[in-house]
């Protein structure tokens, strides 16, 4: 898991400065979130479709061994194979040796967040294998060298101007000597670029959105088309997903597709929903001489098991980050994460124990956005909560915030020391605010005054006027 | 369900409530409590203000010490027992005590009990005096343009937000205009704003920026954690906006310095 970073509280302080970002940011601020309101304005049903989509995944997570094993049964029925990986490592390895016995040499890549997750393109690079990505935006950050900083729109962070140079500099080899800056330029250039690598890859990956038990069936949606030319023209194609991918019928992956559409881009569907379901059989036109399906656990059982079951049923719609202040204030390469945002917060410390991640559940004003437009009704607020509550219980939070709270705590329930200290602590605000009703600048509050003033305390506290208005009627 | 010994027993045809006095009323704003208590008083309530209450627990609970929250929380289970109501001028802090305190005590079978009884009489202001009370007018006056913003938890967790705007719509000499993102989070979010302030400052500035765009002289909201923040912000840019409570309005008692404000000036 690419957790690459240590510290996002200093990475979170810087990205309110940075113009570019939050001019890109802003776009998923108003184009996509009012997209999504028409698209969901517009559909009735929509609240109990979501209530429909949250039921199918919840009970296909309390039954997930049975339908895993019987999508592996249809998918081991029509030719194909299935291989069980229990951590990032294992399911790089898996990859690794089809790719080794195979005799590939160049590999393309539909966009797959669990393949990002797993880190397999680094690994697959060590093996000397050349690897594209043939999802626009993932080609344009692998050409970057960076993450995706958003899980359905991977450059959100990248301006026009950036993607020119980009491609000015690594398409001169590709026989485009020209910079050019028109977004249908740019995207021709990378159709052109893209043919070449379909036809000469030897191994096309994509990642799942849905799994169907009942059909062994792999859906994938892009709009590029890009998933289709992946996972039709190389010899091999290797799937990887998340075990909880996996959904027992066609007609249940049909209310989720129509529910991702509408959360991720505002529209009614992809363009493109490709179901793949085993190698080409005698007498197909086209398809791969391999189907593998690499079912990816890293964590996952463990959730399954508690009380973040619920993360469990995310269909990876970015609409809790779409709608998040906090995401829209710092962007995704601050998490530092490839799930970044709500849905991040709570899954990246579940899959990477990991310092950096501890942070991330406390990014978050629980101001609920997040559940209100999540198409799975996922509780993102209680399970950031719930993983507050356990690093409490570790110890992890240590220093000013568990001292400070601390410290209000014991007086919070004592009342009457409380009410003197407090109206002892009004006073000296109320002192410091003057004539001016506000301060502006307070020791040990340098946080909230950096930015702001502190309004004054009126005068007394609440308790001591109404104790003196209970003497004197 | 089984009736259990601190169950509402109302009196002489005028509902008992018990004033929540929030942590943030009582240290900065008390004439907030003094506004809820005209308005429950008017809408035919007998008021009391148990001393045994301090906070929600919300702070504990929101940073994961949840035996803090809890033991805060029994104590304000104790200091409310009797009450026909428990209301206070805070959607946040009674989204805590209506959503979270039954949560806190899942598998404890009494206090379990005795937190769902107390959730299910208590009420954020505005929503008891509509709700509850059938309060549909006012009788107040305040002269200016206002904007409202929609607190977070009191919005998604208890629905509020037709409630104020129905009250304030009868204040006399009152005009409301609508907030581009009413419902975005202001950046307050308890101990983000000191967590992450140059996040919680930009979020303040994009509110900030969106009062600015209404034109109206006059910002109110539910929330006083909210209504701190946008004020600092406002005041720190020098922005000639004020900033109230609500209650204060409906109550009449908004008086010439808003949130932030110099008392004489």
């Amino acid at each position: 898991m690419l957790v690459n970073g240590k510290d996002f509280s200093s990475r979170a302080s810087k990205a309110p400065a940075d113009a570019g970002l939050q001019q890109q940011v802003s776009n998923l601020k108003t184009g996509f979130v009012a997209a999504r309101a028409r698209a969901v304005a517009a559909l009735p049903e929509y609240e109990a479709m979501r209530d429909a989509g949250a039921a199918i995944k919840d009970h296909t997570l309390a039954n997930l061994d049975f339908y895993l094993e019987r999508f592996e049964r249809a998918v081991v029925d029509r030719g194909g194979h299935v291989h069980w990986a229990a951590d990032a490592e294992e399911a790089c390895r898996i990859v690794r040796e089809i790719c080794t016995r195979t005799g590939a040499r160049t590999v393309t890549k539909g966009k797959s967040m669990v393949s990002e997750e797993i880190g397999l393109n680094e690994a697959l690079e060590a093996d000397g294998l050349d690897v594209v990505e043939t999802d626009a935006g993932e080609y344009i950050v692998q050409l970057a060298k960076e993450a995706p900083s958003h899980i359905v729109m991977p450059t959100v962070h990248k301006t026009t101007n950036e993607i020119s140079d980009l491609f000015f500099e690594h398409h001169r080899r590709h026989g485009f000597s020209e910079r050019v800056t028109d977004a249908a330029e740019l995207i021709a250039q990378v159709r052109s670029v893209m043919r070449e690598k379909y036809f000469s890859a030897d191994i096309g990956i994509t990642g799942a959105n849905f799994l169907v038990a009942e059909t062994g069936s792999n859906i994938i949606v892009t709009n590029e088309g890009n998933g289709d030319l992946t996972c039709t023209l190389a010899r091999v194609h290797i799937v990887t997903a998340g075990i909880e991918k996996v959904v027992p019928t066609l007609n249940d992956a049909s209310v989720l597709l129509r529910l991702l559409a509408r959360s991720a881009l505002g529209i009614e569907t992809t363009s493109y929903t490709t179901l793949s379901t085993g190698p080409r059989r005698p007498g197909d036109a086209d398809g791969p001489e391999e189907y593998h399906v690499v079912l990816v656990d890293n964590g996952r059982t463990k959730m399954l098991s508690g009380a973040f079951r619920p993360m469990l049923r995310c269909i990876r719609c970015g609409a809790c980050m779409n709608h998040c202040p906090v995401y829209l204030a710092v962007g995704g390469h601050t998490y530092a994460s490839v799930y970044p945002g709500p849905m991040g917060a709570v899954l990246t410390p579940m899959i990477a124990r990991h310092e950096a991640a501890n942070e991330l559940p406390h990014a978050c004003t629980l101001n609920g956005r997040c559940q209100q437009v999540c198409p799975v009704k996922i509780p993102l607020p209680d399970l950031l909560r719930r993983l507050r509550h356990e690093q409490w219980e570790d110890g992890f939070i240590k220093g000013r915030s568990r001292w400070g709270l601390g410290v209000w705590s014991w007086l919070a329930t004592r009342p009457a020391l409380y009410r003197v200290a407090t109206r002892l602590g009004v006073q000296v605000l109320r002192w410091l605010g003057r004539s001016r009703g506000r301060i502006g600048h307070l020791p040990l509050a340098g946080e909230w005054t950096a930015g702001r003033d502190l309004p004054a305390p009126q005068g007394t506290t609440f308790h001591a006027a109404w104790a003196k208005r209970k003497r004197q009627p | 369900m089984t009736k259990i010994d601190d169950a509402p027993s109302t009196t002489g045809g005028r509902p008992r409530v018990g004033l929540f006095v929030t942590c943030l009323v009582d240290l900065f704003r008390p004439g907030v409590g003094f506004a809820a208590v005209k308005l429950l008083e008017d809408a035919g309530c007998s008021v009391e203000v148990p001393e045994a209450q301090v906070c929600c627990g919300q702070p504990a609970y929101n940073s994961g010490d949840q035996g803090a929250a809890r033991r805060i929380a029994k104590q304000v289970i104790e200091a409310f027992q009797g009450f026909d109501y428990v209301v206070g001028p805070s959607g946040s802090c009674m989204a805590t005590v209506r959503k979270e305190y039954p949560a806190m005590f899942d598998g404890d079978v009494t206090w379990h009990a005795r937190a769902v009884a107390l959730a299910e009489r208590s009420y954020e202001l505005m929503s008891f005096l509509t709700d509850v009370m059938g309060m549909s007018a006012v009788t107040a006056s305040f002269h200016g343009t206002a904007t409202y913003h929609d607190s977070c938890s009191g919005l998604r967790t208890l629905g509020i937000k037709a409630q104020p705007r129905t009250l304030l719509a009868t204040v006399e000499g009152l005009t409301l205009t609508e907030l581009q993102d009413a419902e975005t989070c202001c950046g307050f979010g308890g101990t983000f704003c000191v967590k992450y302030p140059e996040v919680s400052v930009r979020m303040v500035s994009d509110k900030v920026a969106n009062i600015e765009m209404t034109a109206a002289d006059t910002v109110l909201g539910g929330d006083l954690g909210c209504l701190m923040n946008i004020a600092g912000r406002l005041k720190r840019l020098g922005k000639p906006v004020r900033v109230y409570h609500a209650a204060e309005v409906l109550a009449g008692m908004a008086g010439p310095a808003g949130i932030g404000d110099p008392e004489k000036g």
